[in-house]
């Protein structure tokens, strides 16, 4: 069989050095009865049958790449350059576990430090940590943390507009302690901080694609004695104000659409920022700069009596393996597009959104429902979103997401998201079928 | 050593000159539009560099790690075996990259039909009655896990059962995972024979016992011989087991969890189903149920009806534990892995990576104490105490000169000066040969010249690191 090198003969060899008569001997321990006969799965097939296999299935599933596609909601349709995966496919990256022994894990661990560093520039904090699973566990665990952080206070204000997966991982992730979350519609400032609350999350923008300004709301809670907490898209960041240069004590984002593939909704990169004050708070691995013996720089793990194998039952999470591959995506994303080329493509994502919503606005029947947005807005439609969904997917246009997939209540409201992967002509196609389906 | 580059790699940061990109982009084809003034960012603080200084950038910074492709690896615990590169072409195939995960199902019945098929055979492996790939890593499905057990305690109106079980070698994850599931720990020591201690066990189950968490085998590499008894001890007591998957490469094919009487598992694909580690992540750890506890299962799962699949959630599941559906490009690697390997496969996964080990054993432990004398599973802890004012810390740093990544050190607890040795099934006899020679000429260097191993490695990127200082004054951020 593929995989295992020893031949029958070293077998024998290496079952006399140990003593054995047989390989079943070394199994002795293990009750008679509870040996099993074999498993209920067909015997290996070759790396040809098996590629065949996996072919054929993903060939059965509709690609992004062979539509107009106008489908965000959490998860982006952005262009990888070429660099990223062939330099994160290397098997000296790809095939390292997590950097216990930092002489030989400097490769791995300086890209971590480079990565904190670009990330936590991109949105204005001081320090973020190595990844979370994805943007919806890492905002759950901001939210854990927050509440930690500001004991005998158990109130969390969400806002209603989150992304109803995120709402949900949070409700999960928060189901055994006694917080009682809040939600609220509209601009964040103007939602109930009190003395009760821990802390506020401003998704920005949320769920619809409205952006709200974080200050104001940031200041409200400080007042209160309350943290701030920022759900971000990060490539927003790259064109608006971050949120750490607005106050946010915590920061999560979905990291995917810098640099990694869709993937059917992962591997993704939570990621996690916070203040010079929080972070010893904040749970997931954290690399720092030192010197060695010799005053020659290099980079550890490091802070880690937060963490699980130190703390065991006291650390401030259960985490240990993280989204180290889909991190590294990111750093080599970010370095690779830099300051110009990172702009460039908010700046077109942010251009080609407000102009598909131009052209969709004046279509009669539709009315774009989002006021400050960045490359997602909310549309109202004429016809049920879904039936229009289905009409355009005949036609190779996905042309959003139908929000009563979430909300069967809410039925003619289709959030559309355009990347920079959409052309002018693409947009105008969209807009041609959606005049076409209102009628 | 002459493999790892030596050079000193500047920060991407250091590497920047105004004005410069690594990408180009299409000239936009739409009017601009004015960002509202309020919002808009003054300062990005990103570096700029051409694209081939990223390459050679990233590249050398490759060439500064041992790997599973560049070196032998025997981490303890981490099951650290060759990952197969089909596993990568398969999982690069468009029909997953561009596959949106929220395109509906019936635009994506392929990763579906995959998604059914994985928890099938997992389920198998493990023998259970249901699975969901929903966890991203262990410590995740441990988390879904203890949370199900609450979920089962609560609908029995059983609240007032907060204590969980640990056994004394247990990974750091599984007292962490409990604590969130608000369960307080309670450690249940191990006897003379590293196996869990029965009277101990017997005396901690009271009337406020949820469960216990096994990893069988043992962080020790020791078979739990007693895990019958252990789960029926403990489901008369009221509580339900949670297994550790972390160990299942000694047992696929061999035995079945699910059979011993564990009601809930976790697999780490990322160890057993040979899916690359990538530096920490990501992982993907499959949770598992038998009929007590399925219904609560993480969702949603994907369902196999006459007309095709859907996702669903379990009746009584515990909810999301994240957003859409998993790590699925690790479980198209880990599928394309079962699909290889298959049952005859597993079972010689199983022998092999136990042989390997017992194997390695046989060699050092003449050297190397093994306090537990008996025959190992896939790994062995073995004690680094080879000669007065030599530690552990000071063998596992010059193998690393010796071209080998050192096994898993100081862990489990409860072996002082431990080397955790689990040498995996891919690697073969020469390879187990050299690594036990370089750890007897460095017992015998440990008498000799101390020094060699105190101021080791001599032959790395980096000599040993100060991180105390790194944690006393935290650097974690570029500051240029
Ligand atoms: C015994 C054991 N349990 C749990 C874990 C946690 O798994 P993960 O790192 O995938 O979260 C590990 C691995 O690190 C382990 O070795």
């Amino acid at each position: 069989m593929p995989f295992v090198p020893n031949t029958d003969a070293e077998r024998a060899e290496m079952l006399r050095a140990v003593g054995a008569s047989s390989v079943e001997e070394l199994f002795s321990d293990i009750p008679e009865h509870l040996h099993i006969k074999g498993l209920d799965l067909p015997d290996g097939i070759s790396e040809i049958e098996a590629l065949n296999e996996v072919d054929s299935l993903a060939e059965r599933n509709v690609q992004t790449k062979k539509m107009d596609w106008f489908l965000g909601a959490g998860a982006y349709y952005d262009y990888i350059p070429a660099a990223v995966p062939a330099l994160a496919g290397r098997g000296e990256f790809l095939t390292a576990y997590t950097p216990y022994q930092p002489e030989v894990s400097q490769g791995t661990l300086q890209a971590i430090f480079e990565y904190q560093s670009m990330a936590a520039k991109l949105l204005g904090m001081s320090v973020v940590n190595a990844s979370h699973y994805d943007g919806a566990t890492a905002l759950a665990e901001a939210v854990l943390m927050a509440w930690k952080a500001r004991d005998g206070r158990n109130r969390i204000l969400l806002p209603r507009e989150l992304h109803p997966e995120y709402a949900q991982v949070i409700e999960t992730y928060c189901t055994s302690f006694d917080i009682e979350f809040v939600r609220y519609g509209g601009a964040p400032e103007n939602a109930p901080i009190d003395d009760k609350t821990a802390a506020i999350v401003i998704a920005y923008p949320n769920f619809s694609g409205e952006i709200y300004p974080v200050k104001k709301a940031a200041d409200r809670a400080h007042e209160a004695g309350a943290l701030c907490i920022v759900q971000a898209d990060p490539l927003m960041c790259a064109l608006m104000k971050s949120p750490g240069e607005q106050g946010a004590d915590i920061v999560t984002a979905e990291g995917q659409s810098l640099g990694n593939p869709l993937n059917f909704g992962g591997p993704y990169l939570g990621i996690m920022g916070t203040t010079d004050a929080l972070v010893r708070r904040m749970p997931g691995r954290i690399v720092g700069e030192t010197k060695d013996k010799n005053g020659k720089r290099g980079f550890v793990l490091t802070l880690s009596t937060r963490e699980q194998h130190i703390r065991r039952e006291k650390a401030v999470s259960n985490i240990c393996s993280n989204q180290g591959l889909s991190m590294l995506q990111t750093c080599i994303y970010l370095a690779t597009l830099g300051k110009q080329g990172l702009r460039e493509i908010a700046r077109q994502s942010y251009d080609k959104a407000h102009y598909a919503a131009e052209l969709i606005g004046g279509i009669p029947g539709y009315s774009v429902r989002s006021s400050q947005f960045f490359r997602e807005f909310l549309v109202e439609t004429p016809r049920a979103a879904a039936q229009i969904v289905r009409a355009l997917g005949q036609r190779g246009i996905v042309p959003g997401f139908a929000l009563s997939r979430y909300y069967p209540d809410r039925r003619n409201e289709l959030l559309i998201c355009v990347t920079e992967m959409n052309t002018r002509t693409q947009i105008e196609r969209l807009a041609a079928a959606l005049r076409e389906a209102s009628r | 050593m002459n493999t790892m580059n030596m050079r000193d790699e500047p920060l991407v940061y250091e590497l920047s000159r105004v004005g410069r990109t690594g990408c180009s982009l299409p000239k936009s084809d739409v009017p601009e539009y004015q960002v509202p003034g309020d919002l808009v960012r003054e300062e990005l603080d990103l570096p700029e560099l051409d694209e081939l200084t990223v390459v050679r950038h990233f590249t050398r910074l490759s060439q500064k790690n041992f790997s599973i492709d560049t070196e032998f690896y025997p981490l303890g615990s981490c099951t650290m075996k060759y990952n197969p590169k089909v596993n990568e072409v398969a999982a690069s195939n468009p029909g997953w990259k561009n596959l949106h995960p929220l395109v509906g199902d019936e635009y994506a019945q392929g990763a579906l039909e995959l998604i059914w098929r994985l928890q099938e055979g997992l389920r198998e492996v493990g023998g259970f009655a249901a699975a969901s790939l929903q966890p991203a890593a262990g410590a995740h499905g441990e988390f879904s896990g203890v949370l199900m057990i609450r979920a089962a305690l609560r609908e029995r109106g059983d609240r007032a059962r907060k204590k969980m079980l640990i056994p004394d070698s247990a990974h750091g994850t599984n007292p962490a995972s409990c604590t969130m599931a608000g369960f307080v720990t309670q450690t249940v020591p191990s006897g003379q024979d590293g196996n869990i201690d029965m009277a101990a066990l017997r005396a901690a189950l009271d009337e406020t016992v949820a469960g216990i968490m096994i990893t069988n085998p043992n962080t020790l590499g020791l078979f739990e011989r007693n895990i019958e008894e252990i789960c029926r001890l403990v489901h008369e007591a009221g509580g339900y087991v949670y297994g550790d998957g972390a160990n299942m490469n000694a047992l696929t094919g061999v035995f079945r969890p699910g059979s011993s009487g564990v009601d809930v598992m976790h697999f780490n694909l990322h160890k057993t189903f040979s899916t690359p580690h990538g530096g920490g992540g990501p992982g993907a750890g499959m949770v598992a149920a038998n009929e007590t506890l399925a219904s609560y299962l993480p969702g949603p799962i994907a369902v196999r009806h006459k007309s095709g699949y859907t996702l669903e959630m379990p009746p009584k599941s515990i909810g999301r534990m994240k957003a859409f559906y998993g790590n699925f490009g690790v479980l198209v690697r880990a599928y394309s892995y079962l699909l290889m390997t298959g049952a005859n496969g597993l079972r010689r996964v199983a022998e092999n990576a136990v042989l390997n080990a017992n194997y390695l054993k046989s060699l050092v432990e003449g050297v190397y104490p093994v306090p537990y004398k008996r025959n190992c599973m896939h790994e062995f802890v073995a004690k680094g105490t080879v000669a007065a004012g030599v530690h552990t810390l000071d063998i596992a740093k010059r193998l690393i000169d010796y071209g080998f990544h050192p096994p898993t050190i100081y862990f489990p607890l409860i072996v002082q000066e431990a080397l955790m040795i689990e040498p995996t099934e891919t690697e073969s006899k020469d390879t187990l040969d050299l690594y036990a020679d370089a750890l007897k000429r460095i017992a015998g260097e440990a008498a000799s010249q101390p020094e060699l191993l105190h101021d080791a490695p001599h032959g790395a990127p980096v000599g040993r690191l100060d991180e105390v200082m790194a944690a006393r004054c935290p650097i974690l951020c570029y500051r240029g």
